[in-house]
């Protein structure tokens, strides 16, 4: 059981951060696409970003260094990460239920994160002082692991009741869907069920990630803990496969996109990406387009197909 | 109401309209178009477009698509939009904008923050069937379906969606059911973007298929580039009739103006919308006199395409969006002109100052800049002399959404009114949380069939509303009111819904353009250049 435990688990860590991987390289490398930014802009400068203004409410803008104000990216990416703020201005009525579901994985990850640093702390400064936050992280990684399952199962429900009951979420809502929010509720049911029903004599937390990282098979866990890590290993490979993976596409959609008003100069890299683009040979088929394949988009561009008609 | 639809029912084989929309079903409008009983009427589909065209959508026709006469032709269409539906995912076909189509495919989670957001889905009564995702939905089942060759995993996934001649015929006409203002793009937690998905559509069956309105497409932007603009002017007709503009400005303000042509080395191209000039021309007058009296160095030009702003390729295609704003550029290069200036034309900022930017490389990349900073700068500066109380009358702003959420041009215009009419007061919501005018997407100059009814009950409907409540506190014909809309597509959705619910004769509400504001308040000028007589 408890090597099963070990190998779902670094295969489910495995498969994730290379899906992950998979999914940033297909939209890293598509082409530079045509502007088509969405204002407010928050990397505007503070006075313009707070109504939504741009450097094109200047004359001669050109004339002027572009205003890149990363603290206000990152203001407005915090309210948004940790806050779902859009979802709470334009969907009140579904906000609450995803901020529960969102925040309570943000406390799982933390509790992840505590117990790797505490199992580190353990085996890499035994002895040292450094080993007292290992009294200080392992509480912690147990406290926000329990809250963050507990609040996971109570969002997942509660969204699992608004996509079954609210029509107006019925026709955008497909049985992978569902399947996705009862796969969370029964994994981490089971986590915070088994780990806090576990008999006497198996692992704690602590323990339980200590052995993971040594493979040390001797560590006894609780059948139905097990049962509930493995549920969430293959969980957790699972998510860059589908439209859950919105945590990456979120990084594309708002800097690529919605706040991308870089301007191609002359000489730039922007306008190397562009000469490229235009060298792509289309193949359209509409007659107006005159793309047979081997015209390019510059010489596409470039042609009049009234002209041409004309011919 | 035709009762809840199902996403199944767009495959449906029959051609009955999948909805059909009662005006007490509409959301409701204030004063004093509050009852839906005295509502306007929709006219009927005429028989022969029934007949003739596809319209199995809902109560109106956009696109005008013939009906297949056999089996073997539906099949054929079918088989061309599923090559089409390949190019829109592939880099080399659809470059433009595949990164920001994929994310929208891929991440939906189907919250419906954008429903909340859409305009058109609230008018409409919260018709399922304007439901930005609904045709969003469509297109992501197709997708992972035929692009990604999902199979029963990927549609328990995904959902699934019967394709055929149906489906897709009622699809070319919802990707008409959307301005494309993008507001729903604006209120997406995951920055995915319904109004894209309806612009890529466009484009699907535009370059694929060789589908679009005629308006927009034979008598828009394939017009533009024959004879030079979309209202079908020549060169030579174009300066004869600014320079009529110029005669009739002169006499109206005092102020001797004369628009100068084709000036080599001008620091300032300024290239109207070409509808100004046939259906509003107090609008170019405005503009040069203002220029003339700042002492700007500028010219409009009488190269092809290049005295009409408008790219109506924006809205449905690639190819032909390019091709208007290489024109643009390419008459701005020949004169060597410092900059262009776009003038009252909310897509044409957009077209022209933003998306263009990366088609545009070496010295065609010639900087290009809304008129409203340049107008704001002359009107702050002093150089013109104003008299603010001619323009002491209610007048409230629209703000386009191609100049302000996707443009980020708010403030120029608001300083503007802010200091020349003592009775301005906002819309709301306004600036980047504006509602579009019901007219976006070309929209404003697609009347055929019956679709200006749906066009000023459904999409210019939120608009409507916002224009009565800005004027609530003068609602009677005692009070002329000032509908502000610096565009000159904006304006024309306004002219058609203003006259089409009679609210010029009953409520003296108004509409023009900025440039017009800023005259009429010149010291300088004979007073009355706004003359308050419908047109």
């Amino acid at each position: 059981m408890t090597a099963a435990v070990y190998l779902a688990i670094f295969a489910g860590l495995f498969i994730f951060l290379a899906g992950c991987l998979r999914r940033i390289l297909a939209y890293a490398r598509t082409p530079l696409h045509l502007r088509w930014e969405l204002y407010p802009l928050p990397h505007e400068h503070p006075y313009r970003a707070a109504y939504g203004g741009s450097y094109f409410e200047t004359q001669e803008w050109w004339r002027q260094p572009q205003v890149t104000n990363r603290r206000g990216e990152w203001r407005v990416m915090i309210e948004e990460i940790l806050f779902l703020k859009s979802l709470r201005e334009f969907n009140r009525r579904l906000w609450l239920p995803s901020f529960l579901f969102h925040f309570g994985l943000y406390l799982c990850i933390a509790a992840i994160t505590c117990a790797a640093l505490a199992t580190a702390c353990r085996l890499l400064s035994f002895g040292t002082r450094f080993s007292e936050f290992v009294h200080v992280l392992a509480p912690i990684a147990i406290f926000a692991g329990a809250i963050g399952a507990i609040l996971i199962v109570a969002g997942a429900c509660w969204l699992l009741i608004r996509r079954t009951t609210d029509p107006a979420l019925k026709n955008s809502t497909h049985a992978g869907d569902i399947f996705n929010l009862l796969f969370f509720i029964a994994a981490c049911a089971l986590l915070i069920g088994g780990y806090l029903l576990r008999a006497p004599g198996t692992a704690s937390l602590g323990e339980f990630a200590c052995g993971a990282f040594h493979f040390d098979r001797a560590v006894r866990i609780g059948a139905a803990f097990g049962a509930g890590l493995i549920l969430a290993s293959i969980l957790v490979a699972y998510i860059p496969f589908t439209h859950m993976a919105h945590f990456i596409a979120k990084y594309f959609t708002w800097h690529a996109v919605r706040w991308d008003d870089r301007r191609n100069e002359r000489g730039s890299a922007i306008e190397g990406k562009v000469t490229a683009s235009l060298g792509y040979k289309p193949t359209w088929s509409a007659p107006h387009v005159g793309a047979d394949g081997q015209r390019t988009w510059a010489e596409i561009a470039t042609t009049n197909p009234t002209k041409e008609a004309q011919k | 109401m035709s009762g809840r639809i199902n996403l199944r029912d767009v495959s449906r084989p029959d051609s009955e309209p999948l909805i059909h929309l009662e005006n007490d079903e509409l959301m409701p409008l204030p004063a004093p178009l509050e009852n839906p009983e005295k509502d306007r009427p929709w006219a009927a589909l005429p028989e022969q477009c029934q007949s003739r065209y596809e319209c199995g959508l809902d109560d109106t026709c956009a696109v005008n698509i013939p009906k297949p006469k056999s089996r073997e032709e539906e099949e054929q269409l079918v088989a061309r939009f599923l090559s089409g539906l390949d190019k829109l995912f592939d880099k080399k076909n659809n470059w433009t904008f595949l990164e920001p189509l994929l994310l929208t495919m891929e991440h939906c989670t189907g919250c419906q923050s954008c429903a909340e957001s859409c305009h058109i889905f609230e008018a409409s009564g919260r018709n399922e069937l304007y439901r930005p995702t609904f045709r969003s939905e469509i297109l992501r089942r197709l997708y992972f379906k035929y692009v990604k060759r999902g199979g029963f995993l990927s549609a328990w996934q995904h959902g699934s969606i019967q394709l055929n001649w149906p489906l897709v015929a009622r699809l070319i006409e919802l990707a008409y059911r959307c301005n494309l203002c993008r507001r729903c793009a604006q209120s997406c937690p995951i920055g995915c973007d319904n109004g894209l998905v309806a612009r890529e559509l466009r484009k699907l069956f535009s370059q694929e298929m060789g589908i679009a309105p005629r308006e927009i497409h034979d008598n828009g932007s394939m017009l533009q580039l024959k004879a030079g603009s979309s209202t079908g002017m020549t060169a030579e007709i174009v300066k004869d009739n600014v320079a009529f503009v110029d005669e009739d400005i002169s006499e109206r303000t005092g102020i001797a103006v004369r628009t100068p042509w084709d000036v080599e080395g001008a620091d300032v191209l300024l290239i109207h919308n070409a509808g100004e000039i046939m259906a509003w021309p107090e609008n170019p007058g405005a503009f040069a006199l203002i220029l003339t009296l700042a002492g700007v160095n500028w010219t409009m030009s009488s190269e092809l395409a290049a005295y009409d702003a408008i790219n109506y390729g924006l809205w449905y295609d690639d190819a032909q969006f390019a091709r208007v704003a290489l024109k643009h550029m390419e008459a701005a290069r020949k004169l060597g002109v410092k900059r262009i200036v776009i003038g009252e034309c909310g897509h044409a900022h957009k077209a022209l100052c933003v998306i263009a930017d990366r088609i545009l490389t070496g010295d065609l990349n010639i900087p290009r800049e809304s008129y409203l900073p340049l107008l704001r700068d002359i009107v702050l500066s002093g150089k013109i002399k104003f008299d603010p109380t001619r323009n002491d009358f209610p007048v409230t702003l629209h703000d386009p959404c191609n100049m302000v959420r996707l443009m980020g041009v708010v403030e120029p215009q608001r300083e503007i009114l802010r200091a020349l009419c003592p009775q301005f007061r906002e819309m709301e919501p306004h600036g980047v949380d504006n509602y579009c005018c019901g007219g976006g997407s070309g929209f404003a100059i697609m009347s055929g069939n019956n679709f200006p009814d749906w066009r000023f009950h459904v999409s210019g409907r939120k608009k409507l509303e916002q224009i009565l409540n800005a004027f609530a506190d003068c609602p009677g014909p005692e009070t002329p009111k000032y509908l502000c809309a610096p565009c000159s597509n904006c304006k024309g959705q306004f002219r058609d819904m203003i006259a089409y619910y009679g609210l010029w004769q009953k409520n003296r509400i108004f509409y023009g353009g900025l440039v017009e504001l800023v005259v009429n308040a010149m010291a300088d000028a004979k007073p009355g250049f706004i003359d308050w007589e419908w047109r």
